[in-house]
């Protein structure tokens, strides 16, 4: 049985702007969550591990240990859902705070649905029906036990983020398909209109260096150049 | 040879040095030859001059002599062979005194040329020129010059006897006066051909000191206008050339400094821009949080209040959009505007920027066509060139008075281009470059129906611009107007054309 999840999920939020960690607050109150709140990066990994949150909503830019480093820290001990607030749109620190482990970013000004959806989207419950599924080449396959949450390889796990285990899911459910990458972003991160697709150009990085045994050649997670991906073997 | 012909007269155009050197070796080749014409002609004519002038000297003498010897005699009928032998001892005796040193040749001969009294070896009568025989029928001396393996001065004169008359002709070889020509000639040709070659050596070489440093001076000049601000000439010596490199480093100075300046000026001022518009955000976030818990809330609030949350949201729409356009157009004129290129389909992009807005397409009553057959595939950042298409199709069906769009896509083997044609107003002349000038409005007086930032076409040009392609507009009033988005397969690749026309729309035969 996988653990019951407790009825209002507990959100974390890492600010340091007191009002609008305030109004951060009173958003996601309002929407049933039950929210922490930390406002210095040096104190964040402590409250994370005292609050034990269900999500992180994390700002980038914090005194203290910046919202990277953060994420890097919370990263190293737990998969949970990561959300990164940024005022830039740029790319490199998208993609810094992506490859330091979150999961989905939100840019300041952003609307209060918007911020809803990305942390629902991220505490989407699963199936709980028995369920197993294969991926990869069968000499060397890749299994998924969906409800249990576990990914093994020849009985060794390997340990996803519920974002990689979610993206890894969605592949092995339709190998033959191909996905493109707006295909992905709406089944995976839950994004209606078309987003940033680096998103998951990132984390298919990710979950290549996990679950490939050669991420350079993948077997498992294989590219279709000028579509996107699909599940292997070819 | 054409080609060495073109890159020669190249290479006349562009080197100053070139030209001068030819230039001087042309020169000089023609005053040499002149020069040397000059100088044999007159030596030559010296050199037979004076020859000439002692030959007659001796000619003279020897006519005396002979004259001397016949005259005393009394002069009989019976003497008469005694007078022809006399005559023939004498021409020998003139003859030996001309053999040494090979000075001249004795030939006498009757006047009426029934026979030759005397000739020293090698001298025969036909060796006499015609016009010297003639002349000497009117006088009494004469000479003339035989050309031959060597030339020849022959004097001739009259010896009147009781016998009839005899002529005497000396001839004077010129062999040491044609050698001596000859050694002038050489000696002037070998000068000559010298300075024909020197001359263009020293002025290369002269030129070179004046040359280098004036290449020297372009080349760096060169640099600096692509932006080398660092780059300096060497200054060697005190003279004008030293003078004009350091006046040349001190411009160089002047100018590093007044560009340093000015991109001081500017990044404070984009960093500010950028600063301003990145510091806004976190509190715009608050508020719009707020508006937006206030406007859900609104069914609770009095009229007033109500209304005012609903303004306060609307308002924040608009003033969010301004202020991420700001932002973006920050980030370009900054510099740090990324562009993250990925093979693209444009005909699905476009398509997909049109489902988008259709629905503002149908409240505006415009239908939206799109032209292109797929694939048309080019290396794009699709987030922006997306937002390209997007800001051109809403403008258009913004300006387009409810009358189709029609968009385009197409591509040729060096770009992609993307039309958008609209049936509306039109541009005005000159508009066609204000439309993307920022915050530009068409029309002050338009309704902003679909609240456009007037920053969009600008961040639309630079997004265009970033991939190395471009946008135009093309517009008549009330023809409607055209804008034409072109990028290079690949980013940085040189744009010749379009793949698409920009213009009125062609009638159709």
């Amino acid at each position: 049985m996988p653990p019951a999840r407790p009825t209002t999920a507990r959100v974390l939020v890492v600010d340091d702007d007191p009002a609008l960690a305030e109004m951060l607050g009173i958003v996601l109150r309002g929407e049933g969550f039950e929210p922490a709140f930390v406002s210095d990066g040096d104190a964040a990994l402590g409250a994370f591990r005292r609050e034990k949150p269900d999500v992180v909503l994390l700002d980038l830019m914090l005194p203290g240990t910046d919202g990277i480093e953060v994420c890097r820290q919370i990263r190293a001990e737990s998969g949970v859902p990561i959300v990164m607030l940024t005022a830039k749109g740029d790319t490199d620190d998208v993609v810094r705070g992506l490859e330091s482990g979150a999961d989905d970013y939100l840019v300041k000004p952003f609307k209060p649905k918007e911020l809803v959806a990305r942390v629902r989207a991220r505490l989407r419950s699963h199936d709980t029906e028995p369920e197993t599924l294969t991926i990869g080449p069968p000499e060397d396959a890749v299994t998924i036990d969906v409800p249990g949450h576990v990914v093994s390889r020849i009985d060794a796990a390997i340990l996803l983020t519920p974002l990689e285990f979610d993206l890894l899911l969605a592949l092995a459910r339709r190998p033959k398909t191909v996905f493109t990458r707006e295909v992905l972003l709406e089944q995976v991160w839950g994004y209606r209109h078309a987003a940033d697709t680096r998103l998951v150009n990132v984390h298919v990085q990710r979950l290549r260096a996990k679950v490939e045994r050669d991420p350079e050649h993948p077997t498992v997670v294989l590219t279709v150049r000028g579509i996107g991906y699909k599940a292997g073997p070819g | 040879m054409r080609r060495l012909v073109r890159r020669a007269s190249q290479r006349w155009r562009r080197s100053a040095q070139t030209r001068v050197v030819v230039s001087t070796m042309v020169g000089s080749a023609v005053a040499v030859i002149l020069l040397s014409t000059l100088l044999i002609g007159q030596v030559g004519r010296g050199l037979v001059s004076a020859r000439t002038r002692a030959a007659l000297v001796t000619a003279q003498s020897g006519i005396v002599k002979v004259e001397d010897e016949i005259s005393p005699a009394p002069i009989s009928q019976g003497q008469a062979p005694s007078v022809e032998s006399r005559l023939q001892t004498i021409a020998k005796e003139l003859s030996d005194a001309g053999q040494v040193g090979n000075q001249y040749q004795i030939l006498l001969v009757r006047a009426d040329g029934s026979g030759t009294t005397y000739a020293t070896a090698g001298t025969r009568p036909v060796d006499v020129p015609p016009d010297l025989q003639r002349q000497l029928d009117r006088s009494g001396l004469a000479y003339s010059y035989v050309h031959g393996t060597t030339d020849r001065l022959v004097v001739g004169g009259v010896i009147d006897t009781t016998l009839g008359d005899f002529r005497l002709y000396h001839f004077f070889p010129l062999s040491s006066e044609q050698s001596t020509l000859s050694l002038v000639r050489r000696t002037t040709a070998i000068v000559g051909g010298l300075l024909v070659l020197l001359l263009p050596l020293i002025v290369y070489l002269v030129l070179r000191q004046v040359v280098r440093p004036v290449r020297e001076a372009a080349r760096t000049a060169e640099r600096l206008a692509l932006g080398d601000l660092e780059e300096r000439m060497h200054v060697r010596g005190e003279d004008e050339l030293a003078q004009l490199a350091t006046t040349f480093n001190s411009m160089a100075v002047a100018l590093q400094k007044q560009i340093r300046q000015l991109e001081d000026l500017s990044r404070v001022q984009r960093r500010f821009v950028a600063d301003v518009t990145h510091e806004l955000r976190t509190p715009i976030t608050t508020v719009r949080m707020a508006a937006d818990v206030l406007h859900e809330a609104r069914t609770d609030f009095p009229l007033a209040a109500a209304r005012s949350a609903e303004l306060l949201q609307n308002e924040l729409g608009r003033f969010e959009r301004l202020l991420s356009e700001l932002l973006e157009i920050s980030r370009y004129d900054a510099g740090d505007a990324q562009v993250d290129t990925e093979p693209t389909e444009l005909v699905a992009l476009t398509h997909r920027v049109v489902d988008a807005v259709r629905p503002l397409a149908e409240r505006k009553g415009s239908d939206l066509v799109v032209h292109g057959r797929a694939p048309v595939v080019a290396e794009i950042d699709h987030v922006r060139i997306e937002r390209v298409v997007r800001n051109l199709v809403v403008n258009a069906i913004e300006h387009g008075e409810g009358r189709p769009v029609e968009i385009r896509v197409a591509a040729d083997d060096r770009c992609v281009a993307v039309t958008v044609r609209d049936s509306g107003v039109g541009l005005r002349p000159g508009e066609d470059q204000l439309v993307f000038t920022r915050f530009w409005r068409g029309d002050p007086s338009r309704a902003r129906s679909t609240g456009g930032t007037g920053l969009g076409l600008a961040i639309a040009r630079e997004d265009a611009r970033a991939h190395g392609g471009a946008l135009e507009a093309w517009g008549a009033p009330g023809r409607g107007a055209v804008f034409r988005l072109t990028l290079p397969l690949r980013p940085g690749e040189e744009l010749l054309g379009s793949a698409l026309p920009l213009g009125p729309e062609r009638t159709r035969a």
